[in-house]
């Protein structure tokens, strides 16, 4: 008797988040997002980079592997063409490529600082952090999200125009950067499996 | 005054009046120079020069607190503004990079004869297409934005060569605001250097006056300024020294002045009292002026405090001496009979006790023991030779016969005290035995003017702005700059092996700013002529991403770089490179030195491993290069002193007793004049190792000076013992004489200059004791 009851109550329970993901599915807002994206506290993935340079007759492509631990901790491993390792931590960035160390202030690099800010904060689902350096807009459902960041200092302006960061629920799949001089990266970001959250 | 008098007071006029002019062009200084050894080594040398001009010394560390961060940070602007304007100051940082876009300019327009990169086979075929394909990869990294714009005019990438060398000596504190921020972002701080180095005191005052009148001119209120750095401490060190010197020797006149008066009960007494202490005072700066050439703040301090030894001199004559009873009665002269003799044997001994110090190597030192010598006798001669004809006939002193009466028979009464005054003894030698190890501090540090809270914040600041705390120095000597140049080069090649090793955790080097002519001249002998150029660098790219239409730039400024004559320092002048330069490689008699700061790597000791220093110097091949240490240096220097200031003191405890003997003849009067003394010094080092407080060379010094003023005490109660019986008179001056020693020096004990101090805490505890212990120990009648 209890068993039949059991099941109903758990399909209705069921219903019933559907229905509320699917209400909620059609007005994502900046909100809603971040909140979703603040839930996970570690997440690993690979990425291939491409960058479309006026300078350059073919797009230059990297790929390697990303790393973020909530809240500030952010690691971009590049494997090709060449290793190099960044590891944002706080406001210190460090870079190592070809057995050479140099450990920066974030602070003190405004433009690179508009970029890698742009993905830790989106990662990290810090609406505060996005709107300290952009204006912020959300196109999109839960399902297919597009994030819009338009760099709010003048200087940075001057050579980042905006970035677009595209995903799908809590995922960030696409980060794309477009320079003021008309060159854009592409990164493309793969956590290799779809629905991994952290429970 | 009588007619033979005229002799002697005309020449003590004369005297003055010499020692006046003298004074008036003494050079007076509260610099380091009084910590610095007069006969330096190399290695001393080195220390010395680094510490009065080196690039260190030139350091002003700033902070702005108060205020909020958008405050700070527009005051920390205007203020950088306005000194990069002033020509006291070679450099200012706080953080924009707008200062730096010249040193930029001619960096790029130089990368290829400042990129170490630059050989011939860097630019055949295969040698471009690796650079230019390690630019492309620069351009895919991650600070590819930044580096991009630079490719169709540097493909080879040189300019991000001369970067990264340049900013593997670049500081990075935290910014905010636009400005450099400590690292708890609290307040805006700031870097400046000094045209003058750190112990020119009258030029650091008029740069920290300038930073002060720089930073109120465009600051809010609210917002508060600090500076620290050698030349701050030094302007800082001088003005309290200044002012506790002013102020301390006001108020001991004050009081030896008042308790003269009570006790003479007569202002012309006290008047012509007063006439051996100011000869006395002027006649030691006079000579320290003399034999030095500058007179030391610390000397003027202790100065004052000599004052109440030498009021001593007169005290007896005044005191011991009877009124007169009749106008043809000559008192006086019965008291140079009488007791000049006794008082002639303190002096001496006095003088026998200091006149060490005069051999010290530690020029603060001996200018002590100088003005110590020169001062007590000038007192006791003036006393002696001059006051008897001052002192007009009918001067009535009160009687103290009475007094001294009553003393007399407390004094009979404490000598019951001998035993537990032995006991005393023991005691304060077993405190001092088991102490031994912690009795001396060996740091130079403990000698510093500076307050630990102002020594604290340099650290905290030090921190902050990643200044350099040179500790770690190669030296490299040669004849011109030219060669002092190519060692600089030769010694970095192995300094760099060090760094990749992590035994250094990097280096600076004056070639990193302005490399050899040779060096230059063999870049520029890299670079293929246009034609050749163009042909290697289109077969380089033709597997590349990259246009060739694109790169005229290029091969234009290499052109351009063949025909150019090598960088010299004249074309620096007046940018941070040519600053660079000049802290790096210096004149020194005639010499160039270059000099190779190496910063210790990450580790919890910040020590770096000498052996390896030392194989790789040796490994250049070259010779006159050094490894220094400066900190080893100075306390090494330091460690010296101390030892040679033990020995010294020992040696004058040495002449004391001989002298004494000389005078005595018996062994037993010899120590049972010094007896008191020693169990007196012995109490008084048992005090300062029960308050945890370690010795310094000064204390040391007041040792010796509680020697100097107790044995004139010691050697009236012997002469008491030798006549049966100390005169009243005698024992009340000598408790009189007391009392202005401990007003003289027991102010002393209140400065916070750590070198007055010790003195001062060491002399006022020491003469009391020193005078108690020879009642106790007076030889019964």
């Amino acid at each position: 008797m209890a068993q039949p009851l059991r099941t109903f109550l758990r399909a209705l329970a069921g219903i019933a988040l559907g229905l509320a993901l699917a209400a909620s599915a059609g007005s994502l807002d900046v909100a809603q997002l971040m909140s979703a994206l603040a839930k996970s506290q570690r997440s690993s993935a690979t990425f291939t980079e491409k960058k479309y340079l006026a300078v350059l007759d073919k797009p230059v492509e990297s790929s390697g592997e990303l790393l973020f631990v909530a809240p500030a901790h952010l690691e971009k491993r590049t494997l090709q063409p060449r290793r190099e390792t960044l590891l944002l931590d706080g406001d210190t960035l460090t870079l190592e490529r070809s057995q050479r160390k140099r450990t920066l202030r974030l602070s003190s690099y405004p433009e690179i600082a508009a970029i890698i800010e742009s993905i830790r904060a989106t990662l990290a689902g810090d609406a505060d952090a996005l709107r300290r350096h952009y204006r912020v807009s959300l196109v999109g459902t839960s399902e297919s999200w597009s994030l819009l960041l338009t760099p709010l200092d003048r200087k940075v302006v001057a050579v980042v125009s905006r970035i677009r960061i595209e995903g799908r629920e809590d995922l960030v799949q696409t980060v794309e950067i477009l320079q003021a001089d008309g060159d854009r990266s592409v990164m493309r970001i793969d956590t290799g499996a779809p629905t991994a959250q952290t429970p | 005054m009588r007619r033979r008098g005229i002799a002697p007071v005309g020449s003590w006029l004369a005297f003055v009046l010499v020692c006046v002019w003298l004074v008036m062009r003494a050079d007076f200084s509260a610099d380091l120079s009084a910590f610095l050894p007069r006969n330096p080594s190399p290695e001393q040398q080195l220390l010395v020069d680094q510490l009065k001009s080196g690039i260190a010394s030139r350091l002003v560390l700033i902070a702005i607190d108060g205020g909020d961060a958008g405050a700070r940070a527009q005051a920390s602007m205007a203020l950088a503004g306005s000194l990069r304007h002033d020509p006291r100051f070679l450099h200012v940082a706080n953080g924009e990079v707008n200062g730096l876009e010249r040193e930029r300019q001619i960096l790029f327009d130089n990368r290829y004869l400042l990129s170490p990169a630059v050989r011939p086979e860097r630019f055949t075929v295969a040698g471009l297409r690796d650079a230019v394909q390690e630019s492309i990869d620069q351009i895919a990294s991650s600070t590819g934005l930044l580096t991009k714009s630079w490719l169709t005019r540097d493909p080879t990438g040189e300019f991000i060569q001369v970067l990264d060398q340049a900013g593997a000596v670049e500081s990075q504190p935290r910014m905010a605001d636009g400005v450099w921020v400590s690292r708890d972002g609290g307040s805006a701080v700031l870097l400046a250097r000094t045209r003058a180095g750190g112990a020119a005191t009258d030029e650091q005052e008029h740069a920290v006056a300038a930073i002060r009148a720089a930073f109120q001119a465009h600051a809010p209120s609210g917002l508060r300024l600090s500076m620290t750095g050698p030349g701050p401490f030094s302007v800082a060190a001088r003005a309290t020294i200044k002012n506790e010197v002013s102020k301390l020797s006001g108020v001991s006149s004050l009081i030896i002045a008042g308790v003269l008066l009570i006790v003479y009960r007569s202002a012309l007494a006290l008047t012509i009292g007063l006439l051996p202490v100011v000869t006395s005072a002027l006649a030691g700066v006079a000579a320290v002026s003399l034999c030095f050439g500058t007179v030391h703040g610390i000397t003027l301090g202790f100065g004052t405090a000599l004052v109440g030894e030498a009021v001593d001199y007169p005290i007896y004559l005044l005191l011991q001496s009877e009124n007169a009873r009749d106008p043809s009665d000559r008192p006086h002269a019965r008291w140079i009979t009488a007791a000049w003799p006794t008082i002639r044997i303190g002096v001496l001994t006095s003088m026998f006790g200091f006149a060490p110090l005069l051999y010290s190597d530690f020029p603060g030192l001996a200018q002590l023991g100088l003005y110590s010598i020169v001062g007590l006798f000038t007192a006791a001669a003036v006393t002696r030779f001059v006051l008897p004809h001052l002192i007009p006939t009918g001067l009535r002193l009160r009687d103290l016969a009475v007094f001294g009466s009553r003393l007399l028979r407390l004094q009979r009464a404490a000598s019951h005290l001998r035993w537990p005054l032995v006991g005393g003894f023991v005691v304060a030698c077993v405190v001092i035995a088991t102490h031994r190890d912690r009795l001396w501090n060996r740091e130079l540090a403990a000698l510093s003017p500076v307050p630990a809270a102002e020594q604290a914040m340099d650290m905290r600041l030090r921190a902050d702005l990643g200044a350099p705390d040179v500790r770690y120095l190669v030296v490299a000597t040669a004849a011109t700059v030219e060669d002092a140049l190519a060692a600089s080069e030769r010694i970095g090649k192995q300094l760099q092996k060090l760094q990749d090793d992590g035994v250094i955790a990097r280096y600076m080097s004056p070639a990193m700013y302005l490399p050899s002519v040779a060096i230059q001249k063999q870049r520029i002998a890299s670079l293929p002529a246009a034609p050749e150029l163009r042909r290697r660098f289109l077969a380089a790219i033709t597997d590349l991403p990259v246009r060739a239409n694109r790169f005229d730039a290029f091969l234009t400024d290499v052109e351009a770089t063949r025909g150019r004559s090598p960088l010299r320092r004249a074309d620096l002048e007046g940018t941070a490179l040519a600053e660079g330069v000049d802290s790096l490689l210096v004149q020194i008699s005639g010499q160039w030195t270059a000099l190779l700061p190496l910063q210790a790597p990450d580790r919890p000791d910040h020590a770096i491993d000498a052996a390896r220093v030392r194989s790789a110097i040796a490994a250049t091949g070259l010779s006159g290069i050094h490894f220094v240490d400066l900190k080893h240096e100075a306390d090494t220097l330091y460690e010296g002193y101390l030892r040679a200031v033990i020995l010294l003191s020992l040696a004058g405890l040495g002449a004391i007793i001989g002298f004494l003997f000389l005078v005595t003849g018996s062994a037993l009067r010899v120590s049972r004049i010094l007896a008191p003394l020693c169990i007196a010094v012995a109490v008084v080092i048992a005090g300062f190792v029960l308050r945890g407080q370690e010795l310094t060379l000064l204390h040391l010094v007041g040792m010796l000076l509680i020697f100097a003023v107790g044995s004139n005490y010691a050697l009236f109660f012997d002469k008491g013992g030798m006549e049966g019986g100390l005169a009243p008179r005698t024992l009340a001056s000598l408790v009189v004489a007391a009392t202005t020693t401990v007003a003289g020096f027991g102010l002393l004990g209140f400065s916070t200059v750590p070198v007055l101090n010790a003195i001062g805490a060491t002399v006022a505890p020491g003469a009391v004791l020193a005078l108690l212990f020879s009642a106790i120990l007076a030889p019964r009648p």
